[in-house]
């Protein structure tokens, strides 16, 4: 048997405190130990983003990262990306404009892209090409997705500077 | 009952987008149950191999192991064509290439299980490995299978529409040439993973990432010896499936069987590098055109030959050989084809359904042949081809019946978005603009399993909520199928999309619906749906029409109310007129089915190609091309679908769009290749990089700009007149992109994937004053059988062959084949 470790740290924004294999990865104690299934993954070699959660905010590809490395940091997964009952504009924008067909690259595409928004609030197509060229995508052609993040950014940007 | 369409045709939010874009939709993997066991499965080292001895003693007795099975436990075969159970859930005898399962363990977890991999014997001898169709035409033994054509050829067919020989002399012009496409795989994102459970009352339940969940029902009920009624197949949501989860699948057959074994809930789930073995997708294909062209332009006769390389297992194979010769003639008028096809077994992941489906590889040929034809008579490639579009309503050579035909306003219409006439010819070296076409199916018009049966059902449920459900087979990955099933509904009823739910792809549940490949789940479903609703309706106008005082024909459905369509006013809600039906006639449900028309085609082999209707698409690719190092870049592409009516526009839009990016990588990068281990190691041919980072595919840096237009002239085989949209636009990019960049820098390269090393190759070929050309130099001699005539429709023909060639001696009869519905007619 592996070791067993305790581990407390924050999933979007609640207090976790788990006893885990010490060889575990973020990915898997997400999934098997906290049941947040929303994280998927395609490859566990850290080749695809399809398993990219925030880590401090910053986009981190969950099935490298072993899990007791997280310690005290706060990891912000798909769960948590919806507020209040209310869809984060990114996803509204997905939704909307097709940017999601089968659904399963979603969830790390709209974490890395929340992380890309929170940085720059108007990223250029070409920065939005870059920030997403970590994820793979089999369905769109990413071009949907692309037009997804543009008016989710200024759907931002508008709410930011016109209080509702 | 007409009038403004509220649903179809207005760009919408898919119906589960809000499960997609909040994570919440479950994928097979994301299924936990209480006590559940993980499987992990023993695949071969050996590409070709007798298994002598399988002693499982260690890992049986491992802790925290809970079952150990091999072949043994799997004696019946399975496979999804009836011609081809050539497949066992785990190798009894013999496996054939390296990733073929032989044996697994179920544990408490999965690592538990997978070090008692290691635990378990296998003694192999090898055996002769065929890496390659030559390799596998020379040598006839020893057999990859016993049963097939002949030696290790799987499938060998001919056939002929008129006197092509005769066409291609009498030709002012003969166009010879060979090109070569090579293999790649689906790359869905979503391993493939399955659970397996007995239900409360004991049955049978698998839980499976399939695109065909009727496909997988048969393989459990053959397998495993239970009636098909006792098992129910769930087809969870896919995470991308391209036709590579189209096949029944071993571990799906393991985790049921292990299941009902132990009573407990298994659980496997593949690596990404299992996906790359189970595979089922494209078949390379060398293939040769001969085509006869008169000084005006006109096609005098085509003669294809196609060699395909199978992999090791029979998949859809012999409908893939087919589709390799069965749409050359939909999209422009050929009045004489012959068409000859050979797939033979190698030691490889077997072959399959790749999204076009054994249509790509030839089209890229004839789309590229096309090219130098308008090049040597010094045509316009687009005019070339507006001159001779297929007509419509009308029969091909090869008894495929074209309906509407978009296919010169497709033309037209990247023509002039992309600016073509002032680019082709004219652009500075280095860059260039191709164009180039296609066509494919809206569903098979002949099922898998030749019955009379419907190819979908739906029922729909009203009650008095006011709410509907709608129930069908058909199975959502990520194509939008629930989507449509919705809309469908919505249009007929006048109820809003949140009004619907869509309960799919459950065989205890929903009716049968074939499952989502060939492009059939909109036009056969939507037919379904839409019938079944106007059933709905038809009930509810007969016990709203009393109340409201209203001739039955006067009611109009829509915006959430029944009502008087001379006066819009006099009306009651939905739910009030469900309330009002549910009173008069008791619980409302009605059902809906679709059966395609018969074919045209009553040939043996006639029964792959036709569909209820053909969608078509024009494209036209810019590329860059660096002469000094051959890197291509593809900065934009415009494309034009005929689609008859779309569905959801914003949908459709990710079909086409989704279609361009998989033909650039197909076009630029993507291989299916293998290797042989070094002396040292086994000499195992083995898969050259069966990992994510280095089976290379498009990032979205790699994506041009995309002008996509969708062209609509409904189609009257279709629901409200859709046509399909998942896979026929992918199948012009790969000759655009080949086309395109003859435009730039005046090479040839007459096989896919294009890469900067074959243009390299074919501009130092021109430097030297050779053929400016990378490709095949030569299509193999084959002993091709005396092919069945058949006399195309204005030289007399009836559809049926006029001749019945002997089978050559040596040769075993395919039992079983009159009853495939893949050559049958």
């Amino acid at each position: 048997m592996t070791d067993r470790l305790r581990l407390t740290f924050h999933v979007n924004h609640e207090p976790v405190d788990v006893l885990v294999d010490s060889s575990k990865t973020l990915l898997e104690v997400l999934r098997e130990d906290l049941q947040l299934t929303g994280t998927k993954h395609g490859c566990e070699l850290g080749e695809c983003g399809t398993c990219t959660v925030l880590v401090d905010g910053g986009p981190v590809l969950s099935c490298l990262l072993i899990a007791a490395e997280c310690e005290g940091r706060d990891v912000a997964t798909i769960e948590g990306l919806a507020e209040h009952g209310r869809l984060h504009p990114l996803q509204e924008e997905f939704a909307d404009r097709g940017a999601a067909q089968c659904g399963y690259c979603t969830p790390g595409i709209l974490l890395t892209a929340k992380a890309l928004l929170d940085r720059e609030a108007h990223p250029s197509r070409d920065r939005i090409r870059e920030a997403l060229s970590g994820n793979l995508c089999r369905c769109t052609g990413y071009t949907q997705i692309i037009e997804a993040v543009e008016a989710a950014a200024a759907r931002v940007a508008n709410a930011d500077e016109v209080p509702s | 009952m007409t009038g403004r369409r509220r649903v179809v045709g207005t760009p919408r939010r898919r119906v589960d987008a809000r499960a997609k874009v909040t994570g919440q939709t479950r994928f097979a993997d994301d299924l936990l149950f209480p006590r559940m066991l993980h499987g992990k499965l023993l695949r071969s080292p050996h590409p070709h191999a007798r298994i002598v001895r399988v002693d499982t003693a260690r890992a049986a007795a491992e802790p925290g192991v809970h079952l150990v099975l091999t072949g043994a436990s799997f004696p019946i075969p399975y496979g999804v064509l009836p011609v081809s159970h050539d497949e066992h859930a785990l190798c009894p005898d013999v496996v054939r290439f390296v990733g073929d399962p032989v044996a697994a363990v179920i544990a408490a977890d999965e690592a538990t299980a997978e070090r008692a991999l290691d635990l378990i014997d296998v003694e192999y001898q090898p055996l002769r490995t065929f890496a390659s169709p030559d390799d596998s035409l020379a040598h006839p033994e020893p057999r990859i299978h016993e049963y097939g054509d002949e030696g290790n050829i799987h499938k060998i067919v001919a056939l002929q529409f008129g006197d092509v020989d005769e066409a291609i002399a009498s030709a002012d012009h003969v166009f010879d040439d060979v090109f070569f496409f090579e293999g790649s795989t689906h790359l869905p994102l979503e391993q493939h993973a399955c659970v397996g459970l007995r239900d409360p009352d004991g049955k049978l339940v698998l839980y499976s990432a399939t695109q065909t969940p009727h496909y997988v029902h048969r393989a459990l009920a053959k397998t495993l010896q239970l009636p098909a009624a006792h098992i129910r197949v769930i087809a969870t949501p896919n995470g991308g499936g391209f036709g590579g989860k189209s096949d029944p699948f071993n571990h799906e057959i393991v985790a049921a069987k292990a299941a009902l074994l132990l009573d407990r809930p298994v659980k496997i789930c593949l690596t990404r590098e299992e996906v790359f073995y189970c595979h089922r997708g494209r078949h390379p294909v060398l293939m040769r055109f001969r085509t006869g062209v008169t000084n005006d332009g006109r096609i005098t006769g085509i003669d294809l030959q196609t060699l395909l390389d199978g992999g090791s297992y029979g998949s859809y194979g012999v409908a893939s050989t087919f589709y390799t010769g069965a749409l050359q003639t939909v999209t422009y008028q050929i009045p004489r084809y012959r068409f000859r096809g050979c797939r033979v077994f190698t030691n490889k992941p077997p072959c399959g359904p790749k999204r076009g489906h054994g249509t790509p590889q030839s089209r890229f040929g004839q789309e590229v042949q096309l090219d130098k034809i308008a090049e040597r008579l010094h045509r316009d490639p687009a005019d070339l081809r507006l001159q001779i579009v297929a007509p419509p309503d009308s029969l091909t050579a090869n008894y495929m019946r074209v309906g509407t035909i978009g296919l010169d306003e497709c033309i037209r219409r990247v023509v002039a978005r992309s600016g073509w006439t002032e680019k082709f010819r004219t652009l500075p070296h280095g860059r260039g603009v191709g164009l180039a076409c296609s066509s494919y199916l809206s569903g098979a018009g002949l099922p898998i399993n030749w019955n009379d049966l419907p190819h979908s059902g739906v029922q729909l449920k009203l009650d008095r909520s006011g709410g509907v459900t709608a129930f069908c087979g058909a199975t959502e990955i990520g194509q939008g199928s629930d989507d449509v099933l919705v809309a469908c509904v919505c249009e007929v009823l006048g109820v809003a999309p949140e009004d619907v739910r869509a309960v799919t792809g459950d065989t205890d549940l929903t009716p049968v619906d074939l499952g989502s490949y060939s492009s059939r789940v909109t036009l056969m479903m939507g037919n379904a749906a839409v019938q079944a609703a106007e059933r709905a309706r038809t009930i509810l106008a007969e016990a709203v029409a009393p109340k409201l005082g209203v001739p039955r024909d006067r009611l109009t459905f829509a915006d959430r109310r029944v009502f008087d369509s001379a006066d819009p006013a006099a009306g009651i809600t939905f739910q009030e007129a469900v309330i009002v039906a549910e009173a008069a006639f008791g619980t409302i449900g009605t059902t809906g089915s679709y059966t395609p028309p018969a074919s045209a085609a009553k040939f043996k082999g006639g029964g792959v190609g036709p569909s209820p209707a053909y969608s078509y698409t024009a494209a036209v690719v810019e590329v860059e091309v660096d002469p000094d190092t051959g890197w291509i870049a593809v900065p934009r592409v415009w494309i034009a679908h005929d689609i008859g009516q779309a569905i959801n526009p914003t949908l459709a839009r990710g079909q086409v769009e989704g279609s361009v990016y998989m033909g650039l990588g197909e076009a630029l990068m993507e291989e299916q290749v293998f290797r042989r281990l070094p002396p040292r190691l086994s000499q195992a041919l083995v898969h050259k990089f069966p990992s994510i980072l280095e089976y290379k595919s498009p990032t979205s840096l790699d994506m041009p700009e995309i002008v996509t237009e969708l062209v609509e002239h409904p189609d009257p085989a279709g629901p409200f007149g859709a046509k399909e949209a998942g896979q026929g636009p992918l199948l012009p990019i790969m000759p655009a992109v080949a086309n395109a960049v003859y435009d730039a820098v005046g090479v040839r390269i007459d096989e896919i994937p294009i890469t900067p090393e074959k243009i390299l190759k074919a501009l130092a070929a021109k430097a030297s004053g050779k053929p400016a050309r990378t490709g095949p130099d030569a299509f193999p001699d084959i002993r091709w059988p005396e092919a069945l005539l058949v006399a195309p429709p204005w030289e007399g023909g009836d559809g049926r062959a006029s001749n019945a060639p002997r089978r050559r001696s040596g040769r075993k009869v395919d039992a079983g084949i009159e009853a495939s519905a893949g050559v049958r007619r």
